[in-house]
């Protein structure tokens, strides 16, 4: 990018942008409010839910003996599929110096740590006892995929806060030094803290680069190996549909089209509500479909591998549980996901029309709901088919179906990874305003002024 | 009579921790009668002035005993599949020994046909106590657990009832606590002991244990003992013996197993059952009814 080189042009630009940046954290409206109660009731309900699960046992569940993981596990595996994307964009592509993914880097963060805080939360709901949760470290079995899991998951976490937090830094001591009067008074004191009295010093910037550049290296194995490993509860199984070596790459692929998707609707919501035309460009917008078209085609071909090799030999236990898939009761669902979450997006996405904000907004949001019906379907017609016949147990226990208080404790955890990133939007830029100043050719000294009114 | 007292396990000693205490100042003419549930499931009935506390180890001795195992020992069962006909006594014997409710089966005694024309046949299914377990592996707490003797054991004072073991046993052999288990006020207070997994409790995993409480008394699983048809053999590999539960015959465990071309289930995904099942031929009793259309796989 060309320097600009009239300082009275950086300053007037740097203020436009620092304005257009942090009006998500000025703006205070009704609906602002109305949206937050609105998942906090919502989240309200789904805490009861489960307060009422702790007390009865997880009886009041749909799950049964046979069917002894259900809604909270295929959820689970959703919220890990989504997290998986800020690994892909605000490491991945960052490293590859692909610039037009700069902008949504942070989002990628966000929706992240959403997706990766409630995942640990789920499971902790899913728990007979979750009161003895201390026992995994007290008693932790390193054989185990759950501690395997337990380990990366925190991990990726604890990752994926560094990475959104450190690039915030200096952006924090800008909206400290420039927005006094704008703010009340406990924001400014949360900036001027976690801003760690940043001055913008240029051995201050090379620090943040360094940092943030063995943060992305660190974050590839271990994004790589949240969903793995997660698959590796399924593969480590003797089970039909589980018991199958492709299963860890298969998630990996599948976690990259669910996040890419989450990413394009946190990113269109953020374009209309917070007006920021023009910096979730509609360029970004095609470039994210184009992504998504990416990512969908290999995962394609992992579901072609997945369902034509064993279907193809249709060993016993095999062709019962791809029949159910095919033509039996999970058939509705099967094709729901295979056509709506990854055929349509392939073909449509082809056509710059669909790469338009909108006409990819709606696309994206039916690929999100595919992909959680994509997990229930993987985690649940394998356990309604064990080996060995299920017989002298009451009709229920044959077939699984979710009750209200799985419902309501799966929307808690939706409508609490909402209020996350709500959370997070209202607190922090969306976009990272000193990279994005930089790029559009604004020199760094002009970030660490102070306004002179 | 006077012996029955300490020879009470766990399970005999339901009545409430008061009543005990009640009962430890000598009463020699109480003329009171009272029921109790023996450690067999047997209900007894005996004058409130002999009863004592049976003379448990604490919890934590308890658990650290129930790991070790009995030294020595390499437990094996034997299953006769020509002689069953569904007469589910073991079910019964099972249910009221480990505090279970009608649905859960440590022992479920299936209704079988290989394929489309080979005959049905009764199959009672236990846990088949791998020497290479599925599910302990997959434990995050090492809740459950596989000692010396061959047994595979549960700590539910350990268990977080994730239900990982549940998936990765192949012989669907678990079973969950989904609620409060059965008659839990009436355990309410009794020490835990491992090698019944009673007191269930509620949110953990209880599966067959081979009996463990029994062998340490010296006794057959209580499956073995409730058979009326002789299905049952039962034993050490390492003394190659085991006896009929039916018949208390003992025989030479290789000899059994060779005659009658015994064969594991599933040996093929490598598991390595220490349950032993004798080929359905020449069965003593016709199969009843039909077959069922439930998941055959």
């Amino acid at each position: 990018m060309d320097k600009i080189e009239s300082p009275a042009e950086s300053r007037k630009l740097l203020d436009k942008i620092t304005h257009d940046l942090t009006r998500s954290i000025v703006k205070k409206d009704e609906l602002t409010r109305f949206w937050f109660f609105i998942l906090i009731m919502f989240a309200g309900v789904g805490l009861w839910g489960w307060i009422i699960q702790f007390r009865t046992g997880l009886g009041v569940t749909g799950m049964r003996d046979y069917v002894s993981w259900g809604m909270y596990i295929a959820n689970f595996v959703f919220f890990v599929a989504v997290s998986l994307i800020g690994f892909l964009i605000s490491s991945a592509l960052h490293l590859l110096k692909i610039n037009w993914a700069k902008p949504v880097s942070r989002v990628a963060e966000q929706v992240a740590i959403a997706a990766v805080a409630l995942a640990g939360v789920i499971i902790i709901m899913d728990m007979g006892r979750p009161d003895r949760f201390l026992n995994i470290f007290l008693h932790g079995r390193f054989a185990s995929p759950i501690i395997w899991d337990v380990t990366v998951i925190t991990t990726y976490l604890v990752i994926s806060l560094l990475l959104f937090y450190i690039p915030l830094i200096p952006d924090l001591a800008l909206m400290r030094d420039r927005m006094g009067n704008e703010l009340p008074k406990w924001k400014l004191t949360l900036y001027t803290v976690l801003a760690l009295g940043w001055k913008g010093k240029a051995e201050q910037y090379k620090i943040i680069y360094h940092a943030m550049r063995v943060l992305m290296l660190l974050i590839i194995p271990v994004g790589l190996s949240i969903h793995t490993v997660t698959s590796w509860l399924f593969a480590a199984t003797l089970r039909s549909g589980w018991d199958t070596a492709i299963l860890g790459p298969y998630f990996v692929a599948g976690a990259f089209v669910a996040g890419t998707a989450a990413v394009i609707v946190v990113m269109y919501v953020y374009r209309l509500r917070y007006g920021l035309k023009d910096y979730f460009q509609d360029l970004h917008f095609d470039y994210m479909g184009k992504l998504l078209v990416f990512v969908c085609l290999v995962y394609l071909y992992f579901n072609i591998n997945e369902y034509l090799v064993p279907g193809y030999k249709m060993k016993l236990a095999d062709g019962i549980h791809l029949n159910e898939l095919f033509k039996g009761n999970f058939s509705g669902m099967f094709w729901l996901v295979q056509i709506t979450g990854l055929l349509l997006p392939i073909v449509l996405l082809l056509f710059s029309y669909f790469r338009k904000p909108l006409p990819i907004a709606i696309i994206s949001l039916a690929v999100m709901i595919s992909a959680w019906f994509k997990r229930y379907i993987i985690v649940i017609p394998t356990l309604e088919h064990p080996f060995l016949p299920i017989q002298n147990v009451p009709e229920h226990f044959q077939h699984y179906s979710p009750t209200s208080i799985e419902i309501m404790i799966t929307l808690f955890s939706f409508f609490a990874a909402l209020t996350i990133i709500s959370v997070l939007a209202k607190l922090f830029p969306v976009i990272t305003i000193w990279e994005y100043a930089e790029d559009q050719g604004i020199d760094k000294k002009y970030l660490s002024e102070k306004p002179k009114n | 009579m006077k012996t029955l007292g300490a020879s009470f396990g766990v399970a005999g000693v339901i009545g409430s921790s008061s009543l005990l205490n009640s009962c430890t100042k000598v009463e020699t003419n109480s003329g009171d009668k009272i029921k109790l549930l023996t450690s067999s499931g047997e209900l007894v009935e005996v004058d409130k002035a002999q009863l004592k506390p049976a003379d448990l180890p604490s919890l934590t001795e308890n658990q650290k005993r129930g790991r070790l195992g009995l030294p020595g020992r390499s437990w094996v069962m034997v299953i006769d599949l020509s002689k069953c006909r569904n007469a589910r006594e073991c079910m019964k014997a099972c249910q009221n020994h480990h505090q279970l409710r009608p649905e859960q089966h440590h022992i479920n005694v299936l209704q079988m046909q290989d394929a489309e024309y080979t005959a049905p046949y009764y199959m009672p299914k236990p846990c088949q106590h791998c020497d290479n377990p599925p599910c302990t592996k997959v434990c995050p707490v090492n809740a459950t657990f596989k000692r010396d003797d061959g047994i595979v054991l549960i700590d539910n004072e350990r268990c977080i009832g994730c239900r990982f073991c549940i998936a990765a046993c192949p012989y669907s052999a678990r079973v969950f606590n989904w609620f409060e288990p059965r008659d839990a006020e009436k355990y309410e207070g009794v020490t835990y002991n491992i090698e019944a997994n009673v007191p269930q409790k509620k949110g953990t995993i209880s599966k067959c244990l081979f009996s463990a409480d029994r062998l340490r008394d010296g006794k057959l699983p209580s499956c073995v003992s409730a058979c009326p048809n002789g299905v049952y053999w039962f034993g050490d590999r390492n003394e190659d013996a085991v006896t009929n539960g039916t018949t208390k015959e003992t025989v030479s465990f290789s000899e059994l197993i060779e005659k009658n071309a015994a064969y594991t289930l599933m040996e093929e995904l490598g598991t390595k059952p220490r349950v032993y099942y004798l080929p359905p031929k020449d069965r003593a009793f016709p199969f009843q009814g039909e077959i069922g259309h439930e998941n055959k796989s």
